[in-house]
């Protein structure tokens, strides 16, 4: 089994995000980068996966040098090699375009199954998996929290509004991840140490024999950043008893938020 | 003249999703900012009586596929489908509401009409006839605007951020007997909870953290029942196994925002924040006078939840009795 995941690195999720002088990108100077907690269940799926039916585990990124370090993470946790896209042009793609990207990166390389993550908690766009998946012509399914793989199908169980949907499909398939499908591990001191001698491939487009035409410019375009309007501290209600406080809220939800 | 926006609706078990109809009432709002048509496409299969219903969120033409092979959601299927209407009409916009099947669908299509998309937005304007849509980033720390180029412009729209608005259209429905095409997926069996209400729809979520204690969270369970809300947990007890996973609000949870949120026994960590500040007004009920979740929280009440959520619902009660 050829399994492929794709990993991007984010901001911790506990990072405070400011932003940048040119009012359209954050500042990268303080931020802790760390897997994508998603694309961690991508790869935990993918060790289980390989460890039951054999196979290979390449974890593949798009983006910036700095990206080596979640790679070899993923290679400690027990991937067996990883590569990364670092291109000047990568930088400046929306979603389609690193889709189109990674797509051109599996020209040559043999898969049965990519394992994506449902979104990145960067930009929560929730569509780079299932676009790679259209552009390859494979099958994808979406937030998954169970899946089997036999007899060159997978069955996965998604989850959907209220509940949850079975779905089968033929190999080659990609699979978007959801809370729910495993326990990512630890990387341990022998596999960080292990890690560092696995294969890691930088490369350029030009490498994966794609340019920046075949690209196309990005499609959506940041036209300003801001704030959220900061939620001010609100009113603790007070009262002599619990049950007059008890009251006093439902009063105020009732009567001034209007929310009863 | 624009060529019009198309609403993708969505329906389960017979029934529009609300969504829908939020992204029905934006889609027209969207039309006449543009001077264009709403047309809404109406997928499944055994539609015919709920066919006509866009109409009254504005809807100048439906087009009905009902089509035994779109009678769940499947990727493909609608992919090709969607498509194929998109050719035909070739529309300026394509509106749908960011479920998870329509986070699905929607990145599907963006890939296969090269056509630029914004998930989850919470706002959309129109500026000189182009589209910015408002989204946020970063679990919600960030708000952006996005302009969107080429066509057709896909926003998909965030579950309770838009108003649903009445108003009336032509309604003129067009039956479309499309072919669903090569599909490579195969439906093996669907588990609905129809009893529950969905978490990412509902008005009012209730919600419980480590400070719930246990397994049991029958106390807010009434308290949301009596609301007509859902129950929604913090990942720690999520964790602990007193919830499912599919219950956790937060950044690698649900995002909701509903008009009433009642943190219990949450402490306000960020990336709970990060699934419900949108959320209209928050209440918090938690021991620590010092919790974070207070500086976030519209009204707060310092005190053990057990013994204040059943007197907060016994006051709701006799509220409800009296009005
Ligand atoms: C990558 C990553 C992703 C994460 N994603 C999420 C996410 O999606 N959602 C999420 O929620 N968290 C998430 N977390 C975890 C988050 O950081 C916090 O650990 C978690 O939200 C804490 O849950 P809690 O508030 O229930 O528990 P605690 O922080 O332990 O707080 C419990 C609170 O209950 C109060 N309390 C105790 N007993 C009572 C009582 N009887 N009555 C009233 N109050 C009481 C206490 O005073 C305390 O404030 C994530 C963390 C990481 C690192
Ligand atoms: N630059 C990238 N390199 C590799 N994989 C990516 C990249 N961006 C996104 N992905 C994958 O696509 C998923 C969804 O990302 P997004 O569409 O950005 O929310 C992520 O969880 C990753 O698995």
């Amino acid at each position: 089994m050829e399994i492929i995941v794709l990993l991007k690195q984010v901001p911790a999720t506990e990072s405070f995000i400011g932003i940048a002088d040119d009012g359209v990108s954050i500042k990268t100077e303080d931020i802790k980068w760390v897997i994508n907690p998603y694309d961690e269940y991508a790869v935990e799926e993918a060790l289980r996966i390989r460890s039951e039916h054999g196979g290979t585990v390449t974890i593949i990124s798009a983006g910036p040098e700095r990206s080596v370090e979640a790679i070899r993470t993923a290679l400690a946790m027990g991937a067996d090699k990883g590569i990364l896209i670092k291109d000047p042009a990568a930088d400046k793609c929306d979603g389609i375009g690193i889709a189109r990207i990674l797509a051109a990166s599996l020209k040559n390389i043999k898969f049965d199954l990519i394992i994506a993550g449902q979104r990145a908690v960067d930009d929560d766009n929730f569509q780079v998996g299932t676009a790679l998946a259209e552009f390859l012509s494979i099958p994808n399914i979406s937030l998954v929290i169970k899946e089997e793989i036999s007899d060159g199908k997978i069955r996965c169980c998604r989850t959907v509004e209220g509940g949850t949907v079975v779905l089968e499909a033929l190999l080659p398939a990609l699979f978007t991840t959801q809370k729910g499908l495993n326990e990512p591990r630890y990387a341990s001191l022998p596999g960080i140490m292990k890690a560092k001698r696995k294969p890691l491939d930088i490369k350029s487009l030009s490498d994966i024999g794609i340019d920046a035409s075949e690209i196309g410019k990005p499609r959506t375009k940041i036209l300003a950043m801001k704030f959220p309007p900061e939620r001010e501290g609100g009113r603790i209600i007070k009262g002599d008893s619990s049950r007059s406080i008890a009251a006093e809220l439902v009063n105020v939800l009732y009567k001034e938020a209007k929310v009863l | 003249m624009s060529n019009g926006v198309i609403a993708i609706t969505e329906q389960s078990e017979g029934f529009f999703r609300k969504v829908t109809y939020e992204a029905l009432s934006e889609g027209k709002r969207m039309a006449e900012s543009l001077g264009c048509d709403l047309i809404a496409i109406v997928l499944g299969s055994g539609i015919e009586n709920i066919s006509d219903e866009p109409c009254k969120y504005g809807a100048d033409k439906i087009i009905v596929v009902d089509n035994q092979a779109l009678s769940e959601y499947m990727t493909d299927a609608y992919t090709n489908v969607v498509a194929d209407i998109v050719n035909k009409e070739d529309p300026s916009v394509l509106i749908l509401g960011a479920s998870s099947q329509g986070k699905d669908l929607s990145a599907r299509l963006s890939a296969r009409l090269n056509a630029p998309l914004a998930m989850d937005c919470v706002e959309i304007r129109v500026e000189n006839g182009n589209i910015i849509a408002a989204r946020p980033m970063y679990g919600g720390k960030i708000l952006v605007d996005l302009a969107l180029e080429g066509k057709p412009q896909i926003v998909a729209v965030r579950p309770n951020a838009m108003s649903v608005v009445e108003s009336s259209g032509a309604g003129e429905i067009e039956k479309l007997d499309i072919d669903v095409g090569k599909t490579d997926l195969i439906f093996v069996e669907k588990q609905l909870d129809t009893g529950k209400v969905e978490l990412t729809e509902a008005d009012v979520v209730v919600s419980g953290g480590r400070g719930m204690g246990g397994a049991d969270f029958s106390v807010i369970e009434k308290f949301a029942e009596l609301l007509g809300g859902a129950v929604g947990a913090s990942r720690s007890a999520v964790d602990e196994g007193w919830r499912a996973a599919s219950d956790q609000v937060g950044q690698t949870g649900k995002v909701v925002s509903p008009n009433l949120y009642v943190a219990c026994g949450i402490s306000g960590a960020i990336q709970h924040l990060a699934g419900m500040s949108t959320s209209k007004v928050i209440v918090a009920v938690n021991k620590d006078a010092e919790a974070p979740i207070f500086s976030k929280a519209d009204y707060g009440i310092v005190g053990d939840l057990f013994e204040y959520i059943p007197l907060i619902t016994e006051e709701i009660k006799k509220l409800k009795a009296g009005s």
